[in-house]
C-alpha cells in the first residue's frame, strides 16, 4: 500500500505539510504502508491537501481528515469517505492528456528510483546508444515541438541551428526557468513534481547539439523548485547520467543552477544570457541568435522548461506519436494555469485543438459562483483577453494569434462581470512599466504614459480622444522596442480596445465602471428599504460618512465617503449598492 | 545609513569571496550571498566586493539596482512579499496591500518603526489557486480577506515579540 501527500508549493500552502508530517508520525510504525511520500502538484489546486492511498484519492484533507485516513488504513472506524474525490474530479483528471505534467503528483520528484521506473532516462540511452545527432533532431522535427515558453518557434530549427553553428567546439544547453508570468505557474509545478524529466530533456538536447554544459536559469521566488533542482542533478550524477561517458559513450554533459535575482525581462534569451554573464538583464539586438553568439559568446540553445520535459516522451514514443495530437499547425499538448474567476483551478493538460470553452468550462469547471463568463487573458502581459463569445477559439499558436493575444506561456486568467477591462489593461501595463528594463525609449516612456491614460480614465479623469491617443501610442510602442517586452506590452490595450472597447467609452463618456470595479467611478448608496439601522457601516466607517440613528435608514455623505468599498462588505442586509 | 557589520559576517562574506577565482560573471551570486548573510547590501558590503573582486562599484551599482531581489535598505525581522500577480489582482490585492499598510503604517519597502516588518510588492508567487496571498518568510498565507490578514500580523508580531 502506498500513501502520496502533495507537497507542491500551493499544496504546502493549503496546509499540506502539516498533513504530511501527522500521516508521517501517525503511521511510523504501521507496516502495510509505512510513512506516507511525497509528491508533486496534480494540478487540482482547488482541492489541496490531497492525499493519495494507492489508486483513491482524498481532497481538501484538513488535520481532521488526515486522522480518519489513519483510522482508514488501521482498519478502524472513519469518515474518510466523505473526503473522497468525487467521480467527476476524477473524470476531468482523466480528460486531459498528460504528457510534460506525465508523472507530476504521481511519483516521488526526490527520488531517481521512481523516475526511472518510468521509463525515465530511457529516451536518453537511447539517443546516446542508438542514435546520432541528426536522428534525434530529426525526431524532433517529426514531432512539430515548438518552443512552450511562448513565442512558439521550432524547437529542431533552433537545436539544428545550435548544431551547425561553426567556430566554437564550446556550447551551452540553458533551461529557461524564470517564469515571470503574473498567473503562471506550469514550469514551478514541473520542476516541483517532475524535476528529473527536464534534466533528460536537456541532456537529450545537449546530445543533438554537442554541448558538455547545461545551465537552468531558475527564479529564485521558487526555492523549492531549487531544492528538488539540486536533489535531482546530484541523483543523476551518482547513477551517471550526468557526468563523463553517459551511457558509456564518450559524451560528457553536465548541469548548473542559476538562481535569478528577480527580473521579468530576464525571460528574454539575449537578456537571461546578459544576467548569467553577471550583468544587468538587457536584451541586445538579434542577429547574431544565441545559436551563433550566446553565452560567453559561443553557440547557445535555450529552451523553455515544458519544451524540454516533453523530449524523452517525444524520443521514447516517437515524433509521429506527439504529431497525431493536436492540429494541423500547433502539435502536441499544452499546459494551462487556470486561475481567476474560475470554479476549478489548477494546471490542466489538453491537447492542442481544444477550444476555450472545454478547458473553462470542462476541465476548469465554469465560473466561481455561477457568474458568468466574461473573458480570459492568455499570454500575461504580452497577451490579450479574449472575450466570451470567441469562446469556441481552438487553442492553437494560429487561431489564437489571430485574435490579438497568444498563447503565451500558458497563464489563463479567467474573468466574470465583476472584472474591469480597463483595469486589467492598467494592471498589466503598470506590470510592463515596472519591468521595463529602460533600455529602449518607446517601451521605457511610451508605456509609462499609457499607463498615465489608463490610470487617468479609471480614475474618472478620461478624456474624448484618449482612445485615438491609446491605440497611436501602442502601434508606436510596438514598433519602436527592441525585444519582445516592449513589441508585446501594448497587447492588454490593443485588445480590451478592440472587445471592450463601450467599457473605455462608459469610462471616457459617462464616468462610469460598469463592472463596479473602479472604485473613484462609484458612487455609495444606501437603500432605505432594506437598511435596518443597525449602525454597524456607521461605527466602522473610517472617513465617518455614514450617518444615522439606531433603527433608522441610514445615509452616506458622498462629500466624505472615501470609497473604499467596506460598508458594502459588512452590510448583513445588501442595502448598500453602487452606482 | 551604517550597518551593523560585526566581524563574523564580513568575515563569513570575506571568506566567501577569496574562495576560488570571482569574477565579473560571478557577481549576482556574490551579491545574493552578500544579501544572505546580511538582510541587506550596505555600502560598505558593496565596497568591500568591489575591493575584492575588483569589480567596479557602478558597475555593481547598476547590477544591484537593476534587479528586484536586491535591497539597499534594512528589512524588518519579517519580510512580507504581497503577490501582485494577475490571479491575485482579479481576487482583490489591492484591498490586501492597504490593509497591511494600515495595520503597519508604512510604505512598500520601508522597514516599521519597531524593525519587525517590511513588505514588498511581487510579481506572482505562484499560488494563484490560493489567491490572494502573501508570503511572510517561508510561510504562504492564502485565501486572504482584510480582516484575516490583520490577525496574521498581530499573530506574526505576537510570535517574534515572545
Amino acid at each position: 500500500m502506498r500513501v502520496t501527500v502533495g507537497l507542491g508549493s500551493c499544496g504546502i500552502a493549503a496546509g499540506a505539510d502539516k498533513v504530511f508530517n501527522l500521516l508521517n508520525k501517525e503511521l511510523e510504525d504501521f507496516t502495510p504502508c509505512g510513512a506516507s511520500a511525497v509528491t508533486g502538484c496534480i494540478g487540482m489546486c482547488y482541492l489541496e491537501p490531497i492525499v493519495n492511498i494507492d489508486d483513491d484519492v482524498y481532497v481538501k484533507v484538513d488535520e481532521e481528515g488526515a486522522y480518519e485516513l489513519v483510522k482508514l488504513l488501521k482498519g478502524q472506524k472513519n469518515n474518510a469517505l466523505s473526503y473522497k474525490a468525487s467521480a467527476q474530479d476524477i473524470e476531468l483528471l482523466a480528460s486531459q492528456t498528460r504528457i510534460a505534467l506525465k508523472n507530476c503528483g504521481v511519483i516521488n520528484p526526490e527520488s531517481i528510483d521512481e523516475y526511472v521506473l518510468k521509463d525515465g532516462y530511457k529516451a536518453a540511452e537511447k539517443c546516446l546508444k542508438n542514435m546520432n545527432f541528426e536522428q534525434v533532431i530529426e525526431e524532433i522535427k517529426t514531432s512539430g515541438l515548438a518552443g512552450r515558453g511562448g513565442a512558439g518557434f521550432p524547437t529542431w530549427f533552433k537545436w539544428n541551428a545550435a548544431r551547425n553553428s561553426v567556430g566554437s567546439e564550446e556550447k551551452y544547453i540553458i533551461c529557461n526557468a524564470d517564469e515571470g508570468d503574473p498567473g503562471a505557474f506550469m514550469d514551478r509545478a514541473i520542476l516541483e513534481g517532475d524535476p528529473h524529466a527536464v534534466l533528460e530533456g536537456m541532456l537529450i538536447a545537449a546530445f543533438a547539439i554537442g554541448a558538455n554544459e547545461g545551465i537552468i536559469y531558475v527564479r529564485a521566488e521558487y526555492p523549492l523548485a531549487i531544492i528538488r533542482l539540486e536533489k535531482a542533478i546530484s541523483q543523476a550524477r551518482q547513477k551517471g547520467f550526468l557526468g563523463k561517458n553517459i551511457f558509456g559513450s564518450d559524451f560528457n554533459f553536465d548541469i548548473r543552477i542559476k538562481a535569478g535575482a528577480g527580473a521579468f525581462v530576464c525571460g528574454e534569451e539575449t537578456a537571461l544570457i546578459a544576467s548569467l554573464e553577471g550583468g544587468r538583464g538587457m536584451p541586445r539586438l538579434k542577429p547574431p541568435f544565441p545559436a551563433q553568439k550566446g553565452f560567453k559568446g559561443k553557440p547557445t540553445n535555450i529552451n523553455n522548461v515544458e519544451t524540454f520535459a516533453n523530449v524523452p516522451w517525444i524520443i521514447r514514443n516517437g515524433g509521429e506519436a506527439f504529431a497525431a495530437i493536436g492540429t494541423e499547425n500547433s502539435k502536441g499538448t499544452k499546459v494551462f494555469a487556470l486561475t481567476g474567476k474560475i470554479a476549478k483551478g489548477g494546471l490542466v493538460e489538453v491537447p492542442m485543438g481544444w477550444t476555450i470553452k472545454d478547458v473553462v468550462f470542462g476541465v476548469g469547471g465554469g465560473i466561481q459562483n455561477n457568474k458568468s463568463f466574461k473573458a480570459v487573458q492568455m499570454g500575461g502581459p504580452s497577451g490579450g483577453c479574449i472575450p466570451a463569445v470567441l469562446e469556441n477559439v481552438t487553442i492553437d499558436y494560429k487561431s489564437l494569434a489571430e485574435t490579438g493575444a497568444i498563447m503565451g506561456s500558458g497563464g489563463m486568467v479567467v474573468m466574470d462581470d465583476t472584472t474591469c477591462m480597463v483595469d486589467m489593461a492598467r494592471f498589466f501595463l503598470d506590470f510592463t512599466c515596472k519591468e521595463s528594463c529602460g533600455k529602449c525609449t518607446h517601451c521605457r516612456v511610451g508605456n509609462r504614459r499609457l499607463l498615465e491614460i489608463l490610470e487617468r480614465i479609471c480614475g474618472g479623469g478620461g478624456k474624448d480622444n484618449d482612445i485615438e491617443l491609446l491605440e497611436e501610442l501602442s502601434e508606436e510602442i510596438k514598433a519602436g522596442s527592441l525585444c519582445a517586452l516592449g513589441q508585446t506590452a501594448p497587447n492588454p490595450v490593443l485588445t480590451t480596445l478592440k472587445y471592450f472597447k463601450n467599457e473605455y467609452e462608459d469610462h471616457i463618456l459617462n464616468k462610469k465602471c460598469t463592472a463596479h470595479s473602479c472604485k473613484p467611478l462609484l458612487t455609495y448608496r444606501i437603500i432605505p428599504e432594506k437598511c435596518t439601522g443597525c449602525t454597524l457601516c456607521a461605527r466602522k466607517c473610517p472617513a465617518n460618512a455614514i450617518t444615522g440613528t439606531v433603527k433608522t435608514p441610514h445615509v452616506i455623505d458622498s462629500e466624505k465617503c472615501v470609497k473604499c468599498g467596506d460598508c458594502v462588505k459588512l452590510c448583513k442586509f445588501d442595502a448598500i449598492v453602487t452606482t | 545609513m551604517s550597518c551593523n557589520c560585526k566581524n563574523e559576517p564580513r568575515q563569513e562574506l570575506e571568506n566567501y569571496l577569496e574562495n576560488g577565482n570571482k569574477t565579473e560573471s560571478d557577481l549576482i551570486p556574490i551579491l545574493q550571498k552578500a544579501q544572505e548573510i546580511y538582510g541587506w547590501l550596505p555600502p560598505e558590503v558593496l565596497s568591500l566586493i568591489s575591493e575584492k573582486t575588483g569589480i567596479k562599484p557602478a558597475k555593481i551599482m547598476g547590477v544591484v539596482t537593476f534587479y528586484a531581489q536586491f535591497r539597499t535598505k534594512p528589512v524588518g525581522k519579517n519580510l512580507i512579499l504581497l503577490c501582485q500577480g494577475t490571479a491575485c489582482h482579479v481576487n482583490g490585492s489591492a484591498d490586501i496591500e492597504s490593509a497591511v499598510k494600515g495595520e503597519l503604517n508604512t510604505e512598500e519597502g520601508e522597514m516599521t518603526e519597531d524593525g519587525l516588518f517590511t513588505y514588498n510588492n511581487v510579481a506572482c508567487l505562484g499560488c494563484c489557486s490560493l489567491s490572494p496571498v502573501m508570503m511572510i518568510g517561508d510561510k504562504t498565507y492564502g485565501k486572504l480577506t482584510k480582516e484575516s490578514t490583520v490577525r496574521v500580523l498581530n499573530e506574526v508580531a505576537k510570535g517574534v515579540k515572545a
